[in-house]
């Protein structure tokens, strides 16, 4: 609840000082991953283990929902046996795993970088292209910038 | 504190009145009805049903195709099914019926579902890749290819940069000039579906085609076997067709279609194997042009099976550019700080500034992701 709060108050009251973008990982092919490398610009900002771990769940979240494994398959066989109409009644897998994403990242914000000034938004809202990281200015900590 | 171009809160540029049409009727437009993503969508697209549906802009000859299988589906049913029913098989017009349902609702997917549209950079994001672009080359001139390399699976490919989207587009993701839009694993734009074929539509459109193939095949032989049945007893084939003058049209529209639809049928089943894109086939991407050493397609697993199973039954990718979602009205000034810098986008920046630290997006920012799924299922012709 405390930190839901100081969410708020960070939007209401701070202005946003810049935006990193972390790109995608393409290294190993076209599967959603996102670079783990730490931007210089958060340097001062938050701990570089702590960001890391972050971008690595959120890969290994990725990957769950991209995974081709038997469950897959199975989802695929039958939607292509119903000629796909099961689309409209059933979520499919990778919708789920998005809403755990989304959850993640919200709890992430919450719980480390609102309190640290940062604010990470969900990769779906930028067409899984970039990590957008907001920087905040820290206006509460009068720190004359 | 300064971004190069994109300074957040700027009092001096406040004060400028000049290059902000839009800045002065801003507040009181705020009460406006809030808007669907799709309504400010910046490609050439056609939405129906609040968004539910997406087509190219030119629907091509998709009445056509629809038209075509329809009114040969139906002669099928009307003259040839009764005579088939009566001397052959009640199962003729079950099958039929079962493949044209296949037939339509393949197609009509493959024509409304979004094929795996890119949306478009915004313009933090365009900013931030190029500032990062002019760091590592000469600050004046600006090179005209963009291109960025990287590595998959050991081999080189070149990421091109769209300069219409303004992102470097993804490996496998190719403009369509017709949509104007960037889409994902592009396969080629089918006038006769009316939309792209991308990472997303590709296994309804191989759907499509396979069981057209098989429609158009099943329908090709219950005519002749009817006409061949008509005829026997030494009447004749003028005299059968004389009796059933329909089953003539369907022949013609049959034999030319068979010839196309299988041939295209076995062409995507070689694609699909070996995990390539029409494009990449066409344009000779993997096939080792230069000297003996054949690179190969990195996307490729090796494995037939492997390779099918992952294009046709992978699991089903969101679509990005959420459609049905709501528009943020953007109320503070860092977004309209963001608008003076970019008067053009003016019509766009609502889509821009989604990510932003409005005091009520964050809220509707998360019910936002929370509803995609529901919004972003492919569309159903209900």
């Amino acid at each position: 609840m405390a930190e839901t709060h100081n969410l708020q108050d960070l939007q209401h009251q701070a202005a946003v000082a810049s935006k990193v973008y972390v790109q995608r990982d393409y290294n190993s092919g076209t599967i959603c991953r996102f670079q783990t490398k730490f931007p210089s610009e958060l340097e001062s900002r938050v701990d570089r283990q702590q960001f890391e771990e972050t971008m690595q769940t959120l890969n290994n979240l990725y990957a769950e929902a991209e995974k081709i494994g038997g469950k897959s398959y199975l989802e695929g066989c039958l939607a292509c046996m119903t000629a796909y109409t099961i689309f409209l009644c059933m979520e499919t897998h990778y919708e789920k795993v998005l809403k755990k994403i989304a959850r993640f990242i919200k709890e992430q914000n919450e719980k480390i970088y609102a309190p640290l000034g940062l604010l990470l938004t969900d990769p779906i809202e930028r067409g899984l292209r970039v990590v957008e990281i907001t920087i905040f200015e820290d206006r509460s900590i009068g720190s004359g910038r | 504190m300064n971004n190069c171009e994109y300074q957040q809160i700027d009092p001096q540029a406040l004060s400028t009145p000049t290059p902000t049409p839009t800045l002065p009727p801003r507040p009181a437009v705020e009460e406006e009805r809030t808007r669907r993503k799709w309504e400010v969508f910046p490609g050439k697209n056609r939405f129906y049903c609040d968004g539910r549906f997406i087509v190219a802009q030119q629907s091509g000859v998709l009445p056509l195709t629809l038209g075509l299988i329809l009114v040969t589906t139906v002669l099928f049913f009307v003259f040839d099914c009764p005579f088939l029913v009566k001397h052959l098989t009640v199962f003729i017009p079950a099958i039929g019926g079962v493949l044209f349902v296949f037939v339509v609702t393949s197609l009509l997917q493959t024509s409304f579902t979004d094929p795996g549209i890119l949306p478009r950079a915004t313009p933090d994001e365009a900013a931030y890749i190029e500032k990062q672009i002019d760091d590592s080359g000469s600050s004046t001139y600006r090179p005209p290819p963009r291109t960025k390399e990287v590595m998959i699976n050991q081999q080189v490919v070149k990421l091109k940069y769209c300069f219409t989207c303004k992102m470097f587009r993804p490996p496998r993701t190719s403009h369509c000039s017709l949509c104007d839009n960037c889409v994902e694993r592009f396969d080629h734009h089918c006038p006769w579906v009316g939309n792209c074929v991308g990472k997303r539509n590709y296994r309804f459109f191989y759907s499509f085609i396979v069981s057209l193939s098989f429609l158009t095949a099943f329908i090709f032989g219950c005519v002749a076997t009817h006409l061949a049945l008509r005829a026997q007893g030494g009447r004749g084939l003028i005299f059968a067709l004389q009796e059933s003058p329909a089953s003539a049209v369907e022949l013609v529209i049959c034999f030319f279609s068979v010839w196309s639809i299988l041939g295209l049928s076995g062409f995507h089943t070689y694609l699909v194997a070996s995990n390539l894109t029409t494009n990449e086939d066409i344009k000779g991407s993997w096939s080792g042009k230069s000297g003996a050493e054949d690179p190969g397609n990195p996307y490729s697993y090796n494995n037939i099976i492997t390779n099918c199973c992952s294009v046709l039954c992978g699991p089903m990718p969101p679509s990005l550019i959420d459609r049905r979602g709501f528009v943020p009205v953007e109320e503070s000034l860092q977004t309209v700080s963001t608008e003076m810098e970019l008067p053009m986008l003016a019509a766009k920046k609502e889509i821009n500034v989604v990510g932003g630290p409005m005091p009520s997006q964050l809220p509707p920012l998360l019910c936002l992701a929370g509803s995609l799924p529901s919004t972003c299922n492919p569309p159903q012709p209900d």
